[in-house]
């Protein structure tokens, strides 16, 4: 066994293991405890890139997974102030069965068919000259603003789209048509009484602070 | 480099000493130096006489000693661990944000040709990676604190790390464009020489824009005056680090020293022409790409080789300390931004400044090739 | 050349991909089903760059990357409505978001 592959099983098993974690009784209660071996998951997988010679997505991986979209992950975990599930999930239900057959499926589908289909599958050899750059900033760069080009900027299209998306949707001011009063959110919890009476009139509100400035008056007087 | 005869057994040994001389001497040296400037140099700026009373004997060193003193007090004090659900996150968090601290170093080129401990071809996107993470220090711990304060801290940290990180990366890739490599020691090698003569071809001078907003966006992701929100003794108690005492507390403070040192060196590196002697040794920088430390590569260097690769390693260590220096007169000087002033600098000056700059830098290097 | 067969490359892929879907399936809390299509995305993107590295075709590479800003938009939207879902009903399971159901 060469170097390489010690690496790629020690990165592989360890992939797997850190995301089995995320969904597993012991770490998966927790959201938090679930997004770090998540983050723990995705250095493995950096690795398993930078193996493959990916090294700009080895970087790309860390930057955007770890170094960004996890941390919105846990940010918004600590935002609600999630903590362990204390509902008792039944243990064994029709979903998580028939999700197990399908898994299953789908791994021994994958392994029979390419493991027929790719016994023979040589690589190619990064040594001969024409692969000194692969994987490599310039070469991964150089394709995405030639051949690539217009996906990569419909991509920053989606990109803007999702920031400007991302934006309104998680606005405080969501109007809620046709329904009856939200319940007060934790947002704005200290404020929720003062909410509730703006929400339903202004020209309640008056009499709703009227009592107030009557007993504010009555202990100045005294 | 000859030392054993043995190439690979010297690959090994000339890696080992360039890690221990660069980032446990000079980089946790320097770390350790802070914690007393910090304090001496507040005091300065406050008109106070700062920690002075440290001594051995009646020796004093004008309080340098508080260096020594203030390890064995925090090695010696209890480890507190608060009520919380998650101890062993509590215990875990300082080590996430001190170790990918030092890990970045080692992408930093403080001297000429081999002088970096890992030249990788992802370059500063290494630096972004693993720089990133060190919120995760700050932001875990928070959590696991299990207190309101940290909490808020940690909520603001986090916030915060996103929106600069945004602003760091696109103020630095003019400097790319211009150096057209993310490779560290290549980006040094193309600041060799001078425009009319004069002129150092430095970042700073192509890119002063991109240096106010690395700087500035590279102290917010620091989490320091003037953007320290997120320990703000004033609001928050002390933020993140509300609950920790001991090492813990120690790792905490000197993980962001060791960033204020990143700072000055990535600062030094991108912007200030690395180890390059401006004017000095004009056109040593090309060759000394393919240089090897005392080695036989470049005959006509051999001879001259080790003073002028000391000097200008001298030359980028100076230029750092001149950096950390100014991040200290920043901190000491400008009162501390609202949360949401902070914010709103983040995504509506410093972004769209940052933006605007590569636009521009884009078309000035696109006239600049064709005519 | 790599010495990892292909074969192993796509099981593992293949493994991954599936830990991501029973998340999908079974969780309810929001926030897990988002991590698990994050470990699903990451799966392609493995499978990805192992053609990629066997053929030598840095196309494969242009697409994980593809990949990864897609994923970074759907974790920003994502995570923006669950935000707002938590403002509607001070929760974060799915089985809790059935306005349609009514």
């Amino acid at each position: 066994m060469t170097t390489e592959q010690i690496l790629f099983y020690i990165l592989g098993g360890g992939a797997v293991a850190a995301s089995a974690a995320m969904l597993l009784p012991p770490l998966g209660k927790s959201p938090i405890h679930s997004a770090i071996s998540l983050i723990v998951s995705f250095f493995f997988l950096a690795g398993l890139y930078a193996l493959l010679s990916a090294h700009l997505l080895g970087a790309l991986q860390i930057i955007v997974y770890a170094g960004a979209v996890m941390v919105l992950f846990t940010f918004v975990i600590m935002l609600l102030n999630l903590r362990p599930d204390e509902t008792q999930e039944p243990r064994i239900t029709a979903g998580k069965v028939l999700a197990g057959v399908l898994a299953a499926f789908v791994v021994g589908k994958v392994v029979t068919v390419v493991g027929l289909a790719s016994a023979g599958a040589k690589a190619v050899d990064l040594a001969q000259p024409g692969y000194e750059n692969f994987g490599s900033t310039k070469e991964v760069g150089y394709m995405l603003y030639t051949s690539f080009l217009v996906p990569f900027e419909l991509i920053s299209v989606l990109l803007l789209v999702a920031a400007v998306g991302a934006v309104i949707l998680a606005k405080k001011s969501l109007h809620y048509v046709d329904r009856p009063e939200p319940p007060p959110s934790v947002f704005d919890q200290e404020h929720a009484h003062e909410h509730m009476h703006t929400q339903s009139g202004t020209d309640h509100a008056g009499d709703t602070h009227a009592p107030h400035d009557a007993n504010a008056h009555a202990a100045s007087h005294h | 480099m000859h030392l054993t005869g043995n190439p690979v057994l010297d690959v090994i040994l000339f890696t080992l000493l360039k890690l221990v001389g660069f980032v446990f001497v000079f980089v946790m040296g320097m770390a350790t130096v802070l914690t007393w400037v910090e304090r001496k140099f507040s005091a300065f700026m406050q008109n106070r006489i700062g920690p002075n009373r440290a001594n051995i004997g009646n020796i004093r060193l004008g309080g340098l000693l508080h260096m020594i003193a203030d390890p064995i007090k925090m090695l010696t004090k209890e480890a507190f661990t608060p009520n919380t659900p998650n101890p062993w996150l509590f215990r875990l968090a300082p080590f996430m944000a001190f170790v990918p601290a030092l890990v970045v170093f080692a992408t930093i080129p403080f001297g000429p040709g081999d002088l970096q401990v890992a030249p990788l071809n992802v370059g500063i996107l290494f630096i972004f990676a693993i720089g990133s993470l060190n919120v995760y220090g700050a932001v875990l711990g928070a959590w696991a604190s299990n207190n309101k304060w940290s909490l808020m801290g940690g909520l603001r940290i986090s916030a915060q790390m996103i929106s600069y990180e945004v602003a760091v990366g696109l103020s630095l890739c003019g400097i790319f464009m211009i150096y057209g490599s993310v490779d560290l020691q290549q980006i040094v090698i193309g600041q060799d020489g001078t425009w009319f003569g004069i002129v150092p071809k430095w970042g700073i001078f192509a890119q002063p824009v991109a240096f106010v907003l690395y700087l500035a966006c590279a102290i917010a992701e620091n989490k320091r005056a003037p953007f320290d929100v997120a320990e703000a003794e004033s609001e928050l108690v002390a933020g993140f680090w509300t609950e920790y005492s001991s090492m813990g507390f120690a790792l905490l403070a000197l993980s962001e020293f060791i960033e204020v040192v990143l700072i000055g060196c990535l600062g030094a590196t991108l912007f200030l022409g690395g180890w390059q002697i401006p004017w000095l040794v004009e056109g040593t920088g090309v060759l000394a790409g393919k240089m090897y430390l005392f080695g036989n590569l470049v005959p006509h260097l051999q001879a001259h080789a080790w003073y002028l690769v000391v000097a200008q390693v001298a030359a980028f260590l100076i230029k750092a300390i001149v950096l950390i220096w100014l991040q200290l007169t920043i901190r000491w000087t400008l009162p501390r931004f609202r949360y949401d002033q902070v914010m709103r600098l983040g995504w509506r000056i410093m972004l769209p400044t940052a933006l605007v700059n590569l636009v521009v830098t884009g078309i000035a290097l696109m006239f600049y090739e064709r005519f | 050349m790599t010495s990892i067969p292909l074969h192993h490359l796509l099981t593992l892929g293949a493994l991954l991909f599936c830990i991501g879907f029973i998340g999908v399936l079974t969780r309810r809390n929001i926030l897990i089903l988002l991590m698990s299509i994050e470990v699903m995305l990451n799966a392609v993107n493995l499978t990805l760059l192992a053609f990629a590295r066997y053929n030598g075709a840095t196309e494969g590479q242009v697409l994980a990357f593809f990949i990864i800003a897609v994923a970074a938009a759907e974790a920003a939207v994502g995570l923006a409505m669950v935000l707002a879902m938590f403002r509607l009903k001070q929760d974060v399971h799915i089985d809790t978001m059935n306005l349609l159901k009514r």
